[in-house]
């Protein structure tokens, strides 16, 4: 038995919203990284005892109005801020980002890729940031391959505060120079929250996480976040 | 009473939706040199004074029909 496998297993809340597709890979992706993930209905007034929330990729609400626009006002959407203000690490991907960014969670706004074409591909990406309780097993500065699939993903901010952001190491995780599949502003792919414990980033780690399908990536990130639980999980305890 | 939000991209904020349609506004022969799109949300109120139902729609652009970081909105009351 490996030390991973003895490990306690945190428990892991992913949300589902109307619409969410990405779900149940990362219910799968923790499994395979020794945390207990656990799907949570968005019509949940609480979140049950969880060491750490995933807001999923996907298309909730159909992407009406403005992506995760609609999907902000969820009932549950009220005990994941609860869980952030508490500390709470809370982790959005794709969709989960957009929903973070309207819930005013996260800085910034995702729109339209500026080719407004759909893109699905693996993108190179540094790690500007490694001490967040996403990137805890990356070294800054260290390359990853995850795959990208998103049709609005390009996160906008205003420019002259982008500087503020930076100092505070907000910006967590950057499309390699020459490789941005969406026109974000500096190359943004990741972002964390002013107190760190909140980051979303459009990349799928959870479609990295077998070497099958050519990354194993995603582990890094996730397996950051499952420490991160772990760590939490302790404390309570 | 009805009321019509107009909802726009910020000046400033790229455009690709307005981009495609001025490229192909240009391939038709139509000399375009910008277009912005937006969205048109119209809305059936029960409010009776127009004043109250402005602000009424100012909150509902605040909260959810506009976001502030990348859009503008304008509201028009139509009694």
């Amino acid at each position: 038995m490996t030390a991973a496998a003895r490990a306690p297993r945190p428990a892991i809340a992913v949300v589902t919203f109307p619409g969410s597709n990405d779900d149940r890979d990362a219910v799968h992706a923790f499994d395979l990284l020794g945390a207990d993930a656990r799907l949570v209905w968005h019509a949940e007034e609480e979140l049950p005892q969880v060491d750490a929330v995933v807001l999923p990729g996907g298309f909730s609400y159909g992407d009406y109005l403005r992506c995760g626009a609609i999907a902000r006002f969820a009932p549950v959407m009220r005990a994941v801020a609860s869980f952030a203000a508490d500390g709470g690490p809370v982790l959005g991907i794709c969709n989960g980002f957009q929903v973070l960014c309207e819930a005013g969670l996260l800085p910034g706004a995702l729109r339209p890729n500026a080719s407004l074409s759909f893109v699905c591909r693996d993108v190179p990406l540094r790690v500007e940031n490694a001490s967040t309780p996403f990137t805890s097993r990356c070294e800054p500065g260290q390359r990853l391959v995850i795959p990208v699939k998103h049709g609005e993903g390009c996160w906008t901010y205003p420019e002259e505060d982008l500087p503020t952001l930076e100092a505070a190491g907000q910006i967590v995780l950057r499309y390699d120079e020459g490789a941005n599949p969406n026109g974000s502003l500096a190359n943004v792919a990741a972002v964390a929250g002013p107190e760190g414990n909140v980051m979303g980033l459009m990349p799928h780690p959870e479609h990295a996480v077998d070497p099958l399908l050519g990354s194993t990536d995603g582990c890094l990130i996730l397996g950051s976040l499952v420490d991160a639980a772990r760590a939490r999980m302790a404390v309570a305890a | 009473m009805k009321a019509t939000v107009s909802v726009r991209p910020k000046p400033g904020i790229l455009d690709p939706q307005g981009e495609a349609v001025r490229g192909s506004l240009q391939h038709l022969g139509f000399d375009v040199t910008e277009t912005r799109v937006g969205r048109l949300v119209e809305l059936e109120l029960a409010a009776t004074d127009a004043e109250a139902a402005r602000q009424e729609v100012e909150r509902m652009c605040e909260q959810l029909l506009a976001n502030p970081l990348i859009e503008t909105f304008e509201i028009e009351i139509v009694p």
